[in-house]
């Protein structure tokens, strides 16, 4: 059993189903992310933990203890909304506080624990002030003051980054990260964003249509995406997805998609991977964009570097990396190469392919093959 | 978009302009000239009216009409000014207000944050009593008055204005807190605040417009109210409307013209003056930064 367990829960309006039998555990100190596009449940699900929806079926636990029918008061639980959700009549030191107030936490411990956190996130000179006089990054800031001065056994946000501008996002995420890291608390963590996802999470959980597609570290997730829309949604550029068909020759298997020249690509993979059931099949084959580089770039440590010539359809150059399309299977696939390699639309270039990282669907079920 | 909250849409030229500010001082001229011609005619002795000088500037300056509408003049039977029959009105208004208020208040809260199976039904059902005119409901609405003992008191006016104006009151808060971030309530929530703490320490203190526009609203229809306070008072309960009435048609003597004009100024100043002081209070932007944009 973990510090957190959603077993078997599900959420109902009426006939509609939102949220799929979900279990999902993890233990003390984890920083859950739950990932999806809009209506995919994940918000649903942190309500449902924070007890503000009730669960139709199934079961939430905080440490081994049922919350069902627990009010979120008495949850030990603290909650960062997307819109802060700062009481616009009360100062940020009574915002902080009001938790506790309503807690019958005396005076002057308020005043102890709020200077601690007002330190913490560095607001001491914000809190005699109205949430209307502050920036989005001060009210971010508030938000997760007024959590933390409960000392919660989980916290939960409820994609609390949406509001920022770009450059203040990245700077709030690697705060909440240190903030984990420093204070080790359990975190559940919505965001739609899979950057958020990846770069904060111990775990997490890809949803989509009412159902975790997958709960996993963030490297499993990344490398071994269970379906096509894990692939998909994870990662930027995301996962290029072409079909080829396969062939298992010598004990080896090999994927052969077409060029745009109408020409196969052979495409070997380092051993047969389970692919002998699927020999004369069409897949759906995955490569992330690192694994289609150039000639030079291509992974020294990989056993099954390959290299075709293809036609460059365009190039993007993003300071760091160049990003070169061209045609397999039919469909447009990235490749992320260094940012001096010389290259241009029009050309035929060698793309070294790192087979090692290739992934396999089936085009009908979209789940993972191989 | 706020800077250009004052420019207007149409360019307009100086002749225009000229042209719209006449006549936009012509109608308020048009506007005024009832109440200019009630407080000049009662700041004078009644000879110079029956004179014929209706528009004309008092010659001989003078309070007897007031003091006398105030305080001596003959209502009904008795020569009691139209004093005790304004607080009545205060009497009758001020709880029916208040009450009216703070339950619309409870209910918009409810209505918006507390939803419930068929709350839409009762929010219908209490937007439906805010449009069923006065006449249909004075004969049920008397039988009960007098079932619970409240027939021809000030408290029977006081529950009849309350019970007609919780329809409205509703619907201001509704529609208000309808714009009232959910996620506030739902930190307050988990923060440990119940029900009423909500309301109160979060709810209340960003209502100001609108509870003035419910003030100014329910304030100015109660105390205005005649049919009510016509058909549900006794003599000594009548509000301030009815009193103004029986003076103006208390048929001995001669019409003393100066003094209704007071009289009925002194009706419609608490009105006026709710105006002049809640309107200032009628500002936007109390909610400004409690949630984004």
């Amino acid at each position: 059993m973990g510090f957190l367990d959603i077993k078997n829960a599900t959420k109902s309006y009426g006939a509609v189903k939102v949220l799929h039998e979900t279990d999902i555990s993890i233990e003390e100190g984890e920083f859950l992310v739950l990932v999806g596009p809009s209506g995919c449940g994940k918000s649903t699900l942190l309500n449902m933990i924070a007890g503000l929806e009730e669960i139709t079926t199934g079961d939430i636990a905080i440490k081994g203890q049922s919350m069902a029918g627990v009010r979120p008061a008495d949850r030990n639980i603290a909650m960062v909304f997307q819109s802060y959700a700062l009481y616009p009549n009360m100062n940020v030191g009574q915002n902080i506080v009001f938790g506790l107030e309503m807690h019958g936490v005396p005076k002057p411990e308020r005043d102890t624990a709020m200077n601690k956190v007002a330190d913490l996130l560095q607001i001491k000179h914000l809190l005699d002030r109205k949430p209307g006089q502050l920036s989005g990054g001060q009210r971010q800031r508030v938000a997760m003051g007024r959590a933390l001065v409960r000392d919660p056994d989980v916290f939960l946000f409820d994609e609390p980054l949406s509001n920022l501008d770009a450059k203040l996002r990245v700077d709030m995420r690697t705060e909440i990260k240190k903030l984990h890291q420093k204070l080790k608390t359990t975190i559940v963590y919505v965001t739609h964003d899979q950057i958020e996802a990846l770069t904060l999470s111990t775990r997490i959980a890809v949803m989509f249509g009412g159902h975790v597609q997958q709960l996993g570290t963030p490297k499993e997730v990344y490398d071994n995406p269970a379906n096509m829309f894990v692939a998909g949604f994870m990662g930027s550029p995301s996962m290029n997805l072409f079909p080829a068909k396969i062939a298992v020759e010598n004990g080896k298997a090999v994927a052969k998609a077409k060029l745009a020249d109408g020409q196969d690509a052979t495409l070997p993979f380092p051993d047969a991977r389970g692919f002998e059931r699927h020999d004369g099949r069409e897949i759906i084959l995955g490569l992330r964009p690192e694994a289609i580089t150039d000639r030079d770039g291509a992974d020294r440590n990989s056993q099954s570097v390959h290299v075709i010539d293809a036609h460059v359809d365009i190039t993007e150059p993003a300071g760091s990396d160049t990003f070169v399309s061209t045609q397999l299977g039919g469909k447009e696939v990235t490749g992320r190469f260094r940012a001096d390699v010389d290259v241009h639309p029009g050309q035929t270039f060698p793309f070294a392919i790192n087979m090692e990282k290739a992934v396999a669907f089936d085009p009908k079920t979209e789940e993972r093959v191989s | 978009m706020s800077s250009n909250a004052t420019a207007t849409v149409v360019r307009t030229g100086a002749g225009s302009r000229f042209v719209i500010y006449t006549l936009l001082a012509l109608f308020c001229l048009y506007y005024l000239l009832p109440l200019y011609v009630m407080v000049v005619n009662s700041l004078k002795p009644l000879s110079e009216i029956q004179a014929g000088g209706m528009m004309a500037l008092p010659d001989v300056w003078t309070l007897a009409p007031w003091k006398s509408a105030w305080s001596t003049a003959q209502i009904g039977v008795e020569a009691t000014g139209l004093r005790p029959f304004f607080w009545n009105s205060i009497v009758m208004v001020v709880p029916a207000v208040a009450i009216s208020t703070v339950l619309g208040a409870l209910n918009g809260y409810v209505l918006t944050k507390w939803r419930f199976r068929g709350d839409t039904i009762i929010f219908g059902l209490l937007l439906f009593g805010c449009f069923i005119p006065f006449q249909m409901v004075l004969i049920p609405m008397a039988r009960m008055l007098g079932l619970v003992g409240l027939a021809g008191t000030v408290p029977g006016l006081v529950f009849v204005h309350l019970v007609y104006g919780i329809g409205f009151s509703t619907l201001y808060f509704r529609n208000y807190y309808q714009q009232f971030p959910t996620e506030l309530v739902r930190a307050a929530m988990i923060d440990g605040a119940g029900f009423f703490t909500i309301f109160r320490r979060i709810m209340l203190p960003s209502s100001g417009p609108i509870a003035v526009v419910c003030v100014i609203w329910q304030f100015t229809n109660i105390w205005n109210d005649f049919l009510f306070g016509a058909s549900f008072s006794d003599f000594d309960s009548q509000p301030m409307t009815v009193a103004l009435n029986n003076l103006v048609q208390s048929s001995t003597g001669v019409k003393e013209y100066n003094v209704h004009f007071a009289g009925a100024i002194m009706a419609a100043l608490p009105t006026l003056l709710v105006y002049i002081v809640a309107g200032r209070y009628f500002v936007r932007g109390l909610m400004a930064g409690s949630v984004k944009g």
